[in-house]
């Protein structure tokens, strides 16, 4: 039922722009999977996402299932099923003519449609609600809705364009799991659009982070925490400190003195990366000296703003250790924490 | 909120009661019983007042009309005509008066009139409602053009240009030229409606595996139907009063209700009277039936929102 989606070389050029919202994006995603479309808004995920349910014709470019061009498959026939971030039940029907809509469309007989439909309810757990009206439900239970109406006709991808974004934090964790456990139990390809990270981690198998039309990196979860490609990833991801330094063999030249690397990398200008975890404080391997600046409690953990040499750092540490002032401490960096990457991004 | 929801859906459902409750009924269970007479009784009483009121006004210059219709002579100080008769109304529903013709002439092109209008105004309003567009603003202003210009000033014009294609002296060439004012009015309407409509759900359903027919017929239409029905209403009762393109187009040829009553008003009272109350009627018919879209939740702009 599900299939392995190709995008090659997709560019999607808007009428009476210059810039492509969308450039030469290609990338593979496999039977099953779900792969988690990362950016902040305006980074053309979403367009990318209708130029794969055929909602949008690319400018260039190829979509293909299972290894055979769509392009010309008009959206209704293309076995995508899409849910939007508004839940966009139609508000002339009743909940159970809206998620049968797909059915009808496709011809199926009343009395199937039924069954199914009370599968469907089921399965995104509001059964017996059909003969509801769209606005007797809260946006959470619409949404679900949505979800169901998008899988009655057994699609062979799932499209989902920030489904969680208008929905407050605890619907938010409840509609997250389920749509994890559904797309588990169908199998279904997913493709999971959202700006959030923590939600793209926490349901993606695979992440694809889209900056400015392009897709920056495209991994797993962890890569993008412990071996961003570039200073944007880095950044997206939420870290603060880049060293400027040398690499040369083994071990990174910088303000911080000579530090040991735990991954190989090309030898010559690099930046280091350092997660604000990563710190660790006392002597040890890769030490190193610097100030503090100043602290903030956070129940958890305390913030730390030091300095050395000319770089300013930002970590976090176990909420037992207080320092008072400004004062020298000794830093270190285990090694399998340091990860260099090249310097030339710097303006993004 | 959803799980006070979800216990009274589940006790609908055991207790058999059908399902859909509207949402008005929803809010008015949860307002207190109107036990205590009070403020809101005095509301309800200066309500009451109100609206017999505006009645009055409204129903206020029909009721000369009345007496006009069946008098046989009125003169001034008498409040009430002097001598009554069924002459007026009898010539009227006769067949030497033409009222049956001119009736069905007046239905069949305001009929044609509104049903052309709205279409136009739906595929008018929704370019000037979603979309842009290099010279948005001079369509819109061409579009406003019959509502500025005289209409006699350009029926001349169109009179000429109607006899060289065969169109003058017939309903077709009399609906076309109606629809030049009347489509101000739907473009205008339907461009309210289509620019507060998601495009969002037309993109929802082609996905849902519905071909563009479709999703025009089971979400664009629905969606606008309202609006829609406001705009045709307006187009049919525009063309309804037409006079003077009537005229001047029809020739002569084409007799709707306007002509009939411009004929005996000044002449004979009491038939123009009764022809009066006699077109005032379906426009009257008209409202009671739409009145549920000029106003209140199902009104033009509800619907599809993008809220």
């Amino acid at each position: 039922m599900s299939v392995t989606v190709e995008l090659v070389e997709l560019t999607k050029i808007y009428k009476g722009t210059t810039d492509p919202s969308v450039d030469g994006i290609s990338m593979t995603i496999e039977k099953g999977q779900l792969v988690a479309m990362l950016g902040p808004s305006g980074c053309g995920k979403t367009t990318t996402m209708k130029m794969l349910a055929g909602l949008l014709d690319p400018t260039a470019g190829d979509v293909r299932f299972d290894g055979e061009s769509v392009i010309d498959i008009p959206a209704e026939k293309r076995q995508v099923a899409m849910v939007f971030q508004k839940p966009l039940l139609f508000p002339h029907m009743s909940i159970g003519d809206n998620v049968a809509f797909g059915l009808r469309m496709r011809g199926v007989d009343k009395k199937t449609r039924k069954k199914r439909v009370s599968e469907m309810m089921e399965l995104v757990r509001l059964p017996g609600m059909e003969e509801r009206r769209p606005g007797q439900l809260s946006g959470g239970q619409e949404q679900r809705i949505s979800l169901a109406r998008a899988l009655i006709t057994e699609p062979e991808i799932l499209l989902l364009d920030e489904p969680l974004s208008q929905l407050d934090a605890n619907l938010r964790i409840e509609m997250r799991d389920l749509i994890r456990q559904i797309q588990a139990e169908l199998g279904i390809t997913s493709v999971f659009v959202t700006h959030d990270q923590e939600e793209a981690v926490m349901l993606a198998d695979r992440i694809a982070l889209m900056l400015a039309g392009r897709i920056q990196q495209d991994g797993l979860p962890q890569d993008f925490y412990e071996q961003p490609a570039t200073q944007a990833v880095a950044r997206f991801f939420g870290t603060k400190n880049f060293v400027p330094g040398t690499v040369s063999g083994m071990s990174f030249e910088s303000v911080l003195g000579t530090l040991q690397l735990g991954h190989e990398h090309p030898a010559g200008e690099g930046l280091l990366v350092i997660r604000q975890e990563a710190i660790e404080i006392g002597p040890g391997e890769n030490s190193f000296e610097a100030t503090v600046q100043r602290t903030m409690y956070l129940g958890t953990h305390v913030r730390v703003w030091a300095t050395a040499g000319d770089v300013e750092l930002q970590f976090t540490v176990p909420p037992g250790v207080r320092h008072e002032g400004e004062q020298t401490i000794t830093l270190r960096l285990p090694m399998a924490q340091t990860w260099v990457i090249p310097v030339e991004d710097r303006i993004l | 909120m959803s799980d006070e929801q979800n216990v009274t859906g589940g006790q609908r459902n055991i207790t058999g009661e059908t399902g859909v409750m509207p949402p008005d009924t929803r809010l008015d269970v949860e307002d207190p019983p109107e036990a205590i007479p009070g403020p809101k009784a005095k509301r309800h009483i200066g309500r009451y007042v109100l609206v017999v009121l505006m009645c009055f006004l409204l129903l206020l210059p029909f009721v000369p009309l009345i007496f006009w219709s069946i008098s046989h002579r009125w003169f001034f100080p008498t409040i009430i005509p002097d001598e009554l008769s069924d002459r007026a109304w009898s010539y009227i529903l006769s067949d030497r008066s033409g009222v049956v013709e001119g009736l069905l002439n007046s239905l069949v092109i305001a009929i044609l009139v509104a049903v052309l209008a709205a279409a136009i105004g739906l595929s008018g309003g929704r370019a000037l409602g979603l979309y842009r567009f290099r010279g948005k603003r001079i369509v819109e202003l061409v579009l406003l053009a019959p509502v500025i210009v005289p209409a006699i000033a350009v029926s001349m014009g169109i009179q000429v240009m109607f006899i060289r294609y065969g169109l003058a002296d017939t309903i077709p060439g009399v609906v076309l030229v109606h629809l030049i004012p009347t489509i101000p009015y739907v473009v205008l309407v339907l461009g309210a409606v289509f620019a507060n409509y998601d495009t969002s759900y037309e993109e929802q359903a082609r996905v849902l595996g519905a071909n563009p027919l479709r999703v025009f017929l089971h979400v664009t239409f629905p969606a606008v139907l309202p609006g829609l029905i406001v705009a045709a209403f307006f187009a049919f009762l525009i063309s309804w009063s037409e006079y003077i393109m009537t005229l001047l187009i029809g020739g002569g040829i084409v007799v709707t209700l306007p002509l009939l009553l411009f004929d005996f008003v000044g002449s004979d009272p009491s038939v123009a009277a009764a022809l009066s109350l006699f077109f005032i009627a379906p426009a009257i018919v008209l409202m009671v039936l739409t009145s549920r879209y000029l106003s209140g939740d199902q009104s033009a702009v509800g619907g599809i929102g993008r809220a």
